[in-house]
């Protein structure tokens, strides 16, 4: 077994959940680079999206934002953010959609902030903002989230609600006016969390080697269920291999 | 498009072979753009942004603009860092890996010197395509539940003193066609009629029409949802040229006020088909960001003491640059260009 890094393991967990004819609508960095694995690995069949437009392009290199002229070449649309965004409310098209994001903080029940910390009107941080991660969150049935584990991160009360995940858990979602869905899978350079099925919250699903649950949850600031962990297996030499020499040669996310 | 007036005008320069819209940066600026207008400009992050118009707008010292974009990087974080919005309604600021937030938009937003309002991306083209269609609003099932509902950026006062702001940030109520297409509530999100947008393009003829290759992003509704538009352009083409393929084209001519020959005009963001993003410039400008001195230095040196985008080119390494980055022809973009 060769030696990994925990982004490579983060990539190669999340690639793992994206399935034949999945539609991935992905956000820039890893989200794209899982993309990319799982339909060199697990998923041929799966289609690549961006919200810029593009549909299902051949991407020969990594794209570094979801505009980059790489997310264009030999796509079969290149299209605009209208259609982009069509494509996922419309439930015929939109409940095929698994969407792959990321953001500074989340809570237990899988609602994002890619806002600000601190106070709206006069945040202590400000970040680049929702851009099409609340559409994503709002419309797909499938998203799968990337998230560093730590205690900042994972909080007990969001600073600034950008993208909804299961709202307030239960049937919160449907009440408000939301689609049916969600969020189902947080992956961080630790673990990876699921939310269940009744009350929308947040469990541990899966540890990864050498990491213990204590650990994990040293860096959260809510507890979590961790009565249906088990150990995720690592990355396979075949996986890292058209994870490094294919997807991401030049080291640019990775 | 002004009014009705401006459509005969049009109409009648169509019949006059000499008349055209072509004019320098500088006149199409200086004619459009005014302290205080409310301007949205094309592109998204570090692909066909606009960027030579916005270096002329920062030149020609404009100040108090009310800016709107969906995902913008380059242009609304230089726009922001040499003082020229003071409001502006917004989705996402940043330059996707070069900088995950936009380094002055940060700085302005945490200094209180920016008001912002943040909304989706797809609020945001709703917002353009309400305009393009002429109508108050439009619906979504996006963002229930979320702050982007409840925080306003605007306060109410401010709201009902401005009239070009309309009077709320978005409203959400049952669906009046009760459950159909599934949906029990929606938002509504209001129209956005800009004073002027301006969108960078491959080609355009001189009377206006354009014809945008790859991804056109939000340009096609935030150009006609505008009251004035400003095209700059890879390349002039004759108009018999874009009229062989009309298929092929985005935007008619009568939406358009003024057309700017300008290659390379997106320079340092990309231009699908033609050339690349700077990866260089993009890095050493995040170190100009960081410091308040430094940005100052960049302003000097690379907006204020010259004249010309081309002059601009020239500092960044010139025609030896140009060919680092220039699209290979059957991908789009620089195949193997370096970029970390």
């Amino acid at each position: 077994m060769e030696n990994y890094t925990s982004r490579e393991m983060m990539t190669i967990v999340a690639a793992r959940e994206i399935k034949d004819d999945d539609i991935v609508f992905c956000g820039t960095g890893m989200s794209m680079l899982a993309a990319m694995a799982a339909k060199h690995i697990s998923a041929p069949r799966s289609i690549i999206f961006f919200e810029t437009g593009p549909i299902d392009p051949v991407l020969k290199e990594l794209p570094l934002a979801v505009a980059d002229s790489r997310t264009m070449y030999n796509s079969c649309v290149t299209g605009g953010l209208i259609d982009a965004f069509n494509t996922m409310q419309n439930k015929i098209t939109g409940d095929h959609v698994v969407g792959i994001v990321g953001a500074a903080q989340i809570d237990k029940y899988g609602n994002l902030n890619s806002t600000v910390i601190g106070d709206y009107d006069k945040p202590d941080v400000r970040f680049a903002g929702s851009g099409g991660a609340c559409d994503v969150a709002s419309f797909v049935p499938r998203s799968i989230i990337f998230m560093q584990q730590e205690k900042k991160k994972f909080v007990k009360n969001l600073d600034y609600m950008t993208s909804p995940g299961h709202l307030t858990g239960g049937e919160s979602r449907k009440v408000s006016g939301l689609r049916q869905g969600g969020p189902t899978s947080v992956i961080t350079n630790m673990a990876m969390f699921k939310f269940d099925e009744f009350t929308k919250e947040m469990y541990l699903a899966g540890y990864f080697p050498e990491i213990t649950t204590g650990r994990i949850l040293e860096n959260m600031e809510f507890e979590v269920d961790i009565s249906r962990a088990r150990e995720i297996s690592p990355p396979t030499n075949g996986e890292l291999k058209i994870l490094r020499n294919i997807c991401d040669p030049q080291k640019l996310v990775l | 498009m002004a009014s009705f007036e401006l459509i005969i005008i049009e109409i009648q320069c169509d019949m006059n072979l000499e008349k055209t819209k072509t004019m320098s940066m500088e006149e199409a600026i200086g004619q459009y753009v005014k302290d205080g207008s409310h301007i949205s400009m094309g592109g998204f992050t570090i692909n066909r942004v606009p960027m030579a118009a916005v270096h002329e707008i920062m030149r020609q010292r404009i100040k108090q603009l009310h800016l709107y974009v969906h995902s913008n990087g380059q242009g609304v974080d230089e726009l922001i860092g040499a003082g020229c919005v003071s409001k502006i309604e917004i989705a996402y600021g940043g330059n996707g890996k070069f900088a995950s937030t936009g380094i002055r938009f940060r700085k302005a937003i945490q200094d209180g010197t920016l008001k912002c309002e943040d909304y989706s991306n797809y609020q945001m083209m709703l917002r353009f395509l309400a305009g393009a269609m002429g109508v108050p609003f439009l619906p979504t099932l996006s963002s229930f539940g979320t702050d982007i509902i409840e925080k306003w950026g605007f306060p109410k006062d401010v709201r009902e003193h401005d009239p070009k702001i309309p009077n709320k940030k978005l409203i959400v109520t049952e669906n009046p066609f009760d459950n159909w297409m599934e949906a029990s509530k929606v938002v509504l999100v209001p129209a956005i009629q800009t004073d002027v947008t301006i969108i960078h393009v491959q080609q355009a003829d001189s009377h206006g029409t354009v014809r945008i290759r790859g991804a056109n992003f939000g340009c096609i509704e935030q150009a006609k949802s505008a009251r004035h538009v400003i095209v700059t352009c890879e390349e002039l083409v004759n108009e018999e040229e874009l009229r062989k393929c009309p298929d092929h084209n985005q935007i008619p001519f009568f939406c358009v006020d003024a057309v700017v020959l300008v290659p390379h005009g997106a320079y340092p963001t990309a231009c699908y088909g033609y050339y690349d993003y700077d990866p260089v410039f993009l890095k050493n400008y995040a170190t100009y960001a960081q410091n308040d001195a430094r940005y100052r230095e960049y302003l000097d040196k690379y907006i204020y003491n010259i004249k010309s985008h081309s002059e601009f080119i020239e500092l960044n390494g010139g025609k030896k640059r140009l060919e680092a980055i220039k699209a290979d022809a059957a991908a789009g973009y620089r195949l193997g260009l370096k970029r970390n």
